[in-house]
C-alpha cells in the first residue's frame, strides 16, 4: 500500500496522448497482410424462408474472392449465451445454417473481395429469393398472455409479497398507470470491426471490438469446435460499446468466411448493419400501481413489465429490479413477462433494465407524491427500508438519504414551485424534476491476472480486460500501484488480449471491482513466490515469514511487524532473476450472498418547455451518486456524465422504429436515429459521497450505469411540473408535449 | 498530388469510389480519421481541407486533387500536440477516444469560422466581423460531431479553455 494513495486522485487517462493525436489503433486499422474485405448480405423480410440465392453477378463482380452461404458455410455450433458467463452471445439464433429467416436484417450471404468497395458493390449483386411468413411483429396483439421467462438476469421473474391487488382497492391513495419506452440502439460511434486471419485449419487470431475477450475466444471454440488455446482475441482500443459489442453473428461468419477465402478477412458492419444485425434495447410497456397512506407510506406496490426479445433467444430485461430494492412496502406485485417477436436479439444496453424501469417507478413516485401534495423527495425519504424490501438482506452500504440531502441542497430543490405549469421564462415553462437511481453491484467469477516484476522494480499486472472509454487502462494502474506499494509510474496494466490471463466481460459495472479482485489474488501468489525467492541472506528470510506476516509498500516486501524489509528489485537481483510472475484468481463473488449491494443515485433536472413548439431543453443536471470509494474522480465523473446523456437521449429522442409490416428497423442511421447532440446537452453537474462499501473489493461498487438509471423520469416528471402534463411513454417529443 | 499534413502525397486513387476518409485510411495510411457511419451523421471523420472543416466520408478523394488536408495526425506543433489538443486531455473531453480526432479537427475549423465572421443559429447578431465563442456558440457548431460516450461538457470546456483570446 503506498501511505499517500495514489487511488482517489484525479489521474489524467493513459491513453489521453495516443486518443488525441490519433494514434490509438481500433480493431478496423491493425495491419494485416494479406488482407481481404467482407460485406454482409442481410434478409428484408422478418420471417420466412430463403428459396434461392442467385450469385452469379456477384461471383463475377471485379475483386470478389469467395461468397458464403448457407450452401456453402461451414457446421457452426450454436453460440454460447453471455448470461451464461460460457459465451458472448445473445442470441441461440444459428449462424447461417439454415434456409429459415428469423429477423429482418439476419446475414444471409457474406460476400469477400479485394476492397471493400468490391465487397460493397458484390453485395448489391447478390439476389436472394424468400417466401415470406406470418412473423410475430406486433408487440400490441403478443402482450396479452405473454409467458414469464424462465428467470430475470438469474433472479426470480415474479415477486409476490402479501396480496397486493387487494391493498391497492383498499389504498387512501392510488396510482395505477402504464409506461411506455421504445426500442433503442446503443450507437457506439466505431462501427462494429473484426479482423479474423486463420494460422492453419485449428487455430485462429480475431481482433476485434469487444467488451468481451476471454468469452469470444470460448464462443468461438465452441462454435467451431475448437480448443479455446488456439484461439488468440485482441481488443486494444475499443470505440465505445454499451453492452452491444459482444459477440454476434458477424464474428463468426468472418472468421467462416475467413476460412472459406484462405484469406484474413475484415468486416466492418455499415451503420444500417449495426441497426439491423446486432440487438439492441427492448421496448418495455410497464404497469406500476401504487398504494398508499395519507402519510406516504406504501401499502402496494405492483410493477408489472412486458419486455421483448428474438425468437428463443430468452434475454429479459430486467425492468423491476428498482422496484424490488428501493422503497418499503407492505405488499409487493413483481411481476415480467417476454414477448418472443421476429427481431434482432435484445442486448443488454447501458443499465439494462433499471434505465427504463426506473422510468416507471420513479415517474410513479411523482404521481403520488403529486396527489398526496407532499415534496416527491419526502415522499422517497419516507419509503427508505431498513432492509432489502424483498429479499431481508442487510445493506452492504446504502446512503440514500444522505444524497437527497446533499442533493437538494446543491441543486436547490427548496425553490422548486410545487404547482405544475407556474414558473415561466418567455415562450419557454420552466420545472423542475427527480428520480432515484439503483443498479445492482455485480461481480462476476472467473477473473484473473497477474503481476510480473521486472529487475528495475517496476511491474505489470496483465488481464484480458476492456477499455472501451471507461477509464479501466487508468484506474487499475492506480489500484496496482498502491496495492503494489509502488509509484504510478512504475506499473504497466496491459489488457485487451485472450493470452493474458482470463477477464470477466466489461458489463453489468463489474469490471472494475473484479479486476482489482484479480489483482489482489495475484498480488498475494506473488508475495508468497517473493517470500520463497528471498534469499538465506535478504533481511526478509529470517522472519520466516507467511504472506501474512508482510506488506507490500515503498517497492518491496516489509514485515508487519516493523523488521527490516527489501525491495523487489533487490529480491529479484539476489536470486538471480529478471524477473518474477505470479497468477491469480479472484475470490468467489461471495459477498452477495448474505449482503443487498447496489449502486444509489439521485437525479435531479430543470427543463425548459417551449410554448409554441413543444421542444423539451434540458436546462440543467445534478446526479449525486453513492458508488463506494471512487479510483479516480476525473473518469468516474466521465462515467456519470455520459450516462447521465444517453439517458437525456433515451428521455427526448431516442426510439428505433420497427415497422410492424415488415418487421424492418426504418431509421438505421444516424441521421434519423437521434442521439444527444452537443447543443442538447447543459453543463452537468456531478457529485458523490465516496464512502466505501465495507463488503466490496476496495470499498468500490460500479459506477458506468448508475448514471443512466432515473434519467428519463426526472426528466419527465420536470416536463410535468413545467406544463402540467403528464407524459408516460418515451420519447417526449413535441407532439406528445403539444398533446397532438 | 494531394498535400496531407504538409507533405505532397502522390498516392493512386485506384477506385474513383474511393472516398477521401477511405483513401486516407486505407491508401495513405492514417488512422486518424474515423469511420462512423460512412454517411456524414457523425462527424468522426472531419478533417480540414484547405483549413475548413469537411467530412471525408461524403468528399471524394478525387475532390481533393491540388488540395491540402490537415488530418488530426497534423495538428500537433513541433513533434508535440496542439493546447486543443492538451486540453481535451486535461478536461476529459473524451473516454473511448473514437470520435476524438474528428472533434478536435472539427473544433479547429469551427474556431477559424467563428473568425471569419460566420454565424451559426445562437449568434447574437448576423453580421459581426466576429462572434465570441461563448459555450452555447461552441455547443451549436459542434453539434456535426456526435459523442456517444456523452464527453461533451469536456470537449466544450477544452475549446472554450484553448480559443479563450480568438483562433491561432
Amino acid at each position: 500500500m503506498n501511505a499517500d494513495p495514489i487511488v482517489g486522485r484525479a489521474v489524467p487517462r493513459r491513453d489521453g496522448p495516443a486518443k488525441v493525436s490519433g494514434a490509438a489503433s481500433f480493431t478496423a486499422e491493425v495491419p494485416v497482410e494479406g488482407l481481404a474485405h467482407a460485406a454482409l448480405v442481410c434478409s428484408t423480410v422478418a420471417a420466412g424462408e430463403i428459396t434461392g440465392i442467385d450469385l452469379t453477378e456477384a461471383r463475377s463482380a471485379p475483386g470478389v474472392v469467395a461468397v458464403m452461404t448457407h450452401h456453402n458455410a461451414p457446421a457452426i455450433r450454436i453460440a454460447p449465451l453471455l448470461i451464461t458467463l460460457r459465451g458472448a452471445s445473445f442470441t441461440r439464433a444459428p449462424v447461417m445454417q439454415d434456409a429459415r429467416i428469423r429477423w429482418n436484417g439476419q446475414p444471409v450471404a457474406i460476400v469477400v473481395a479485394e476492397t471493400p468497395e468490391q465487397a460493397d458493390h458484390a453485395a448489391s449483386l447478390v439476389r436472394v429469393g424468400y417466401a415470406p411468413a406470418e412473423g410475430r411483429l406486433v408487440f400490441d396483439d403478443l402482450k396479452v398472455g405473454a409467458p414469464q421467462p424462465d428467470h430475470v438476469q438469474g433472479e426470480a421473474p415474479a415477486v409476490l409479497r402479501g396480496d397486493a391487488e387487494a391493498a391497492l382497492r383498499t389504498a387512501a391513495a392510488r396510482v395505477d398507470q402504464v409506461y411506455r419506452t421504445p426500442w433503442h440502439t446503443h450507437c457506439a460511434i466505431e462501427l462494429h470491426a473484426t479482423t479474423v486471419a486463420w494460422h492453419d485449419e485449428r487455430s485462429l487470431t480475431m481482433w476485434d471490438a469487444t467488451q468481451a475477450v476471454t468469452h469470444s475466444q470460448a464462443t468461438l471454440a465452441e462454435v467451431f469446435d475448437l480448443d479455446p488455446e488456439d484461439i488468440r482475441v485482441v481488443s486494444q482500443f475499443v470505440g465505445g460499446a454499451f453492452g452491444n459489442k459482444m459477440m454476434w453473428s458477424h464474428q463468426i461468419l468472418c472468421a467462416a468466411a475467413a476460412r472459406l477465402a484462405r484469406r484474413p478477412v475484415r468486416l466492418v458492419l455499415s451503420r444500417s448493419d449495426v441497426f439491423r444485425v446486432t440487438g439492441g434495447r427492448t421496448r418495455t410497456e410497464q404497469r406500476v400501481a401504487l398504494g398508499a397512506r395519507a402519510n406516504g407510506t406504501l401499502t402496494a406496490l405492483v410493477h408489472e413489465a412486458t419486455t421483448t426479445t428474438g425468437i428463443n433467444d430468452g434475454f429479459a430485461e430486467q425492468c423491476t429490479f428498482p422496484a424490488r430494492v428501493l422503497y418499503g412496502a407492505d405488499s409487493f406485485g413483481i411481476d415480467q413477462r417476454v414477448v418472443e417477436l421476429h427481431t434482432p436479439a435484445n442486448s443488454s444496453m447501458r443499465a439494462p433494465g433499471e434505465s427504463v424501469g426506473s422510468f416507471a417507478l420513479e415517474c410513479a413516485l411523482d404521481e403520488l407524491a403529486e396527489q398526496l401534495d407532499v415534496d416527491p423527495l419526502d415522499v422517497r425519504a419516507g419509503l427508505e427500508p431498513a432492509a432489502h424490501p424483498t429479499t431481508g438482506k442487510p445493506f452492504s452500504g446504502r446512503h440514500l438519504l444522505e444524497a437527497y440531502r446533499l442533493g437538494a441542497e446543491r441543486f436547490g430543490w427548496a425553490r422548486r414551485s410545487s404547482t405544475p405549469r407556474s414558473r415561466r421564462d418567455g415562450p419557454w415553462w420552466i420545472g423542475h424534476g427527480v428520480a432515484t437511481a439503483t443498479y445492482p453491484y455485480t461481480r462476476m467469477p472467473g477473473g484473473r491476472a497477474s503481476v510480473t516484476l521486472s529487475a528495475d522494480g517496476c511491474a505489470t499486472v496483465r488481464t484480458a480486460a476492456h477499455e472501451m472509454g471507461m477509464g479501466t487502462a487508468t484506474v487499475q494502474a492506480q489500484y496496482a500501484a498502491d496495492h503494489l506499494g509502488l509509484p504510478l509510474d512504475r506499473v504497466r496494466f496491459e489488457y485487451g488480449d485472450s493470452r493474458h490471463p482470463a477477464a470477466v466481460p466489461a458489463g453489468g459495472s463489474a469490471q472494475t471491482v473484479s479486476i482489482i479482485a484479480s489483482v489482489v489474488a495475484a498480488a498475494r501468489a506473488l508475495t508468497a513466490e517473493l517470500l520463497h525467492l528471498a534469499a538465506p541472506d535478504s533481511p526478509l528470510a529470517g522472519a520466516g515469514a507467511g504472506a501474512d506476516d508482510v506488506e507490500m509498500r515503498d517497492g518491496g516486501l516489509h514485515p508487519r511487524d516493523g523488521g527490516p524489509g527489501e525491495s523487489y528489485a533487490a529480491i529479484l537481483r539476489r536470486a538471480g532473476r529478471a524477473e518474477l510472475a505470479a497468477e491469480g484468481a479472484a475470490s468467489p463473488p461471495t459477498e452477495t450472498a448474505q449482503h443487498a449491494m447496489h449502486s444509489y443515485g439521485v437525479q435531479f433536472c430543470e427543463v425548459r418547455v417551449h410554448d409554441v413548439t413543444g421542444e423539451v431543453r434540458v436546462s440543467r443536471w445534478l446526479g449525486v451518486f453513492d458508488t463506494g470509494r471512487i479510483i479516480n474522480p476525473r473518469t468516474a465523473a466521465s462515467q456519470f456524465r455520459g450516462a447521465i446523456v444517453m439517458g437525456i437521449g433515451s428521455a427526448l429522442t431516442e426510439e428505433t422504429i420497427f415497422d410492424e409490416r415488415t418487421g424492418r428497423v426504418l431509421n438505421a442511421s444516424l441521421a434519423e436515429y437521434h442521439v444527444p447532440v452537443h447543443a442538447d446537452i447543459p453543463p452537468i453537474d456531478v457529485a458523490w459521497l465516496g464512502h466505501p462499501d465495507p463488503m466490496a473489493p476496495m470499498g468500490g461498487k460500479g459506477v458506468g450505469e448508475v448514471g443512466m438509471v432515473g434519467v428519463a423520469a426526472a426528466v419527465a416528471n420536470a416536463v410535468h411540473n413545467a406544463t402540467g402534463r403528464r407524459i408516460r411513454d418515451l420519447p417526449i417529443t413535441p407532439d406528445k408535449v403539444l398533446g397532438l | 498530388m494531394i498535400v496531407i499534413n504538409g507533405t505532397p502525397h502522390d498516392t493512386e486513387i485506384t477506385d474513383p469510389r474511393r472516398s477521401l476518409l477511405d483513401h486516407l485510411r486505407e491508401d495513405v495510411g492514417l488512422h486518424g480519421p474515423k469511420k462512423g457511419c460512412d454517411q456524414g451523421g457523425c462527424g468522426a471523420c472531419t478533417v480540414l481541407v484547405d483549413g475548413r472543416r469537411v467530412l471525408a466520408c461524403l468528399t471524394l478523394a478525387a475532390q481533393a486533387e491540388g488540395r491540402s488536408v490537415t488530418t488530426v495526425e497534423g495538428v500537433g506543433r513541433d513533434g508535440g500536440l496542439d493546447p486543443l489538443q492538451e486540453a481535451f486531455i486535461e478536461h476529459d473531453g473524451f473516454q473511448c477516444g473514437y470520435c476524438t480526432p474528428g472533434q478536435v479537427c472539427s473544433a479547429i475549423g469551427m474556431a477559424d469560422e467563428v473568425a471569419r465572421g460566420v454565424p451559426s443559429r445562437v449568434s447574437p447578431e448576423i453580421g459581426a466581423a466576429s462572434f465570441d465563442l461563448s459555450p452555447d456558440e461552441i455547443r451549436e457548431r459542434m453539434s456535426g460531431n456526435l459523442c456517444r460516450c456523452g464527453a461533451y461538457n469536456g470537449i466544450v470546456a477544452a475549446i472554450e479553455e484553448t480559443y479563450l483570446d480568438g483562433p491561432r
